[in-house]
Order: structure tokens, then sequence, then C-alpha cells
């Protein structure tokens, strides 16, 4: 389940300004551990964002994004009081979702 | 990943539905359980691979996409990177850190309740040119940064 995301977004004149960060390892598969074994992959690979529970933000990782990812995006409109969610997938099938409210 | 039959069965239905019949095989590993991810894109192990993979053909470079990154990243494990479109009707932006040994970094697809400026942090292995990639129009523009690393991110 991974632990949660911290989430700020911020409306200002018609945008909502979105600031994620993850907490995941972001393993590339390319490492080795002390014994000299790769360390395999396991990494965020798909981010998506809903608006008040529409789909505005879709995207596609791969091992290049840094540990513990951050994220940020705008959104044409959104409000105060309304609701950002994230989603997240890694390469493992695990998953995250986290909601924060529009300030 | 409780009931193992049930979800395999789940995973041919869609995979089906999605006319992905050619890709069953891989599919069935639990790793690669993603109906859009773009394997070859980001497995492609040159920019130009990654570029092919995406469908991309011809690049024109663009002076309305903006690359903000400082000149020098300290600790090439975070470097931050701002990808700003002024390309009208920008559908899609990718990073490609050039020398890293899978260089596609990310494809955001933008969607129309959406500007195109994104922002993430990337790994970069050693000093690289980081391509953002735009798609207009059914059109790719490139604009190119260089950044140099003086700390790797990619070292064990």
């Amino acid at each position: 389940m991974g632990n949660p995301m911290k989430i700020r977004a911020t409306a200002k004149d018609g945008v909502t300004e979105v600031k994620v960060l993850m907490s995941h390892e972001m393993e590339t598969g390319f490492r080795k551990d002390s014994s000299g074994n790769p360390i395999p992959a396991w990494f965020i690979a798909e981010v998506t964002a809903k608006l008040d529970g529409k789909d505005v933000m879709k995207a596609q990782w791969g091992p290049s994004i840094s540990k513990n990812p951050y994220l940020s995006f705008k959104i044409k409109g959104g409000a105060a009081g309304g609701k950002v969610a994230i989603t997240w997938v890694d390469s493992k099938g695990d998953s995250r979702t986290d909601q924060a409210t529009i300030a | 990943m409780t009931d193992q039959p049930l979800n395999r069965r789940g995973f041919l239905a869609r995979a089906a539905s999605l006319g992905l019949t050619t890709a069953l095989v891989t599919t069935l590993a639990p790793r690669l359980a993603f109906a859009e991810w773009n394997k070859a894109a980001f497995e492609g192990k040159t920019p130009a691979d990654a570029l092919k993979s995406l469908g991309v053909a011809d690049a024109k470079e663009s002076a309305d996409i903006q690359i903000l990154a400082s000149d020098i990243a300290e600790n090439g494990a975070v470097v931050p990177v701002q990808a700003v479109s002024k390309i009208p009707g920008t559908t899609q932006i990718s990073v490609l850190i050039e020398k890293n040994p899978s260089p596609l970094a990310a494809v955001f697809e933008i969607g129309p309740d959406m500007l195109p400026d994104v922002t993430t942090r990337v790994k970069m292995g050693q000093t690289s040119n980081v391509v953002v990639l735009v798609q207009a129009g059914g059109k790719h523009f490139t604009a190119t940064k260089e950044i140099k690393v003086t700390l790797g991110g990619c070292g064990g």
C-alpha cells in the first residue's frame, strides 16, 4: 500500500496548482546489492489525478523518476473546497490513492 | 491477488478487449500489469529507441518549449525539471534523459482540463542532455537542455 502521499492543491485565478509528494523506493533495476546481485526494478509506473471525480491528468513514469517522487501540475478550473485525488500504480501492481481538499 | 484463476481471467478479458492479444504472454507476469504503460518506450536503451516506441518519426526543435531546471545539479539523484509548452493544442509532454540507461523518464498526457506545465524530479547518472518532447496536433516538437551533474544518481 505504501505510505500516504502529501498533496497540496491551491486554487488561484481559475487555475488549481497541485503539488504531490509520494513515498516510494523507485528502484531502477540497474543497481546491485552488497553481494553483487541485481536489485529488481520497483517503481511507480502510472499516476492519475481526478478533480471532483473527473479525470484530469494521466502520466506514465519510468525508473528515472527520483526516489520519493515529487510531481506538480496545473488544472484549469477547480475552486476552494473541491477535491483532488491522486492514484499511483507501481511495477509490482501495488497502488495507492490519496485525496486533498483545494485550499 | 488472492484468487489467482479469477484474477487471470479478468486480466485476459481486459487485455482482449483492448486488442492486446499479442501481448498476452507478457501481461501474465504481475509486474507488467498495466494496460497502457508503454513498456517498449520505457525499456528503450537509447533516446532513439524510446522515441521510436513513442511513435515519433520527425520531431522539430521548438523555442516554444521551456525546460526550467538549474544548469548544474549537485545531486544527480534528485534533479528538479519543469517542462512548459506554449505550443497550442499540446496533448502530451515527455521527459527524456539522454545518457540514462533507460532514457525515457515520464510521459504526461495533457488533457483539455490541464495546463501544459508539469514539474517532477528525475535521476541523472551523469551530465546529460535533458530532452522535452511535446506532442501537439499530431506533430512532435522538442527542446534540449544540458544539465551538469557533479554527483551521479544511479550508482550502487
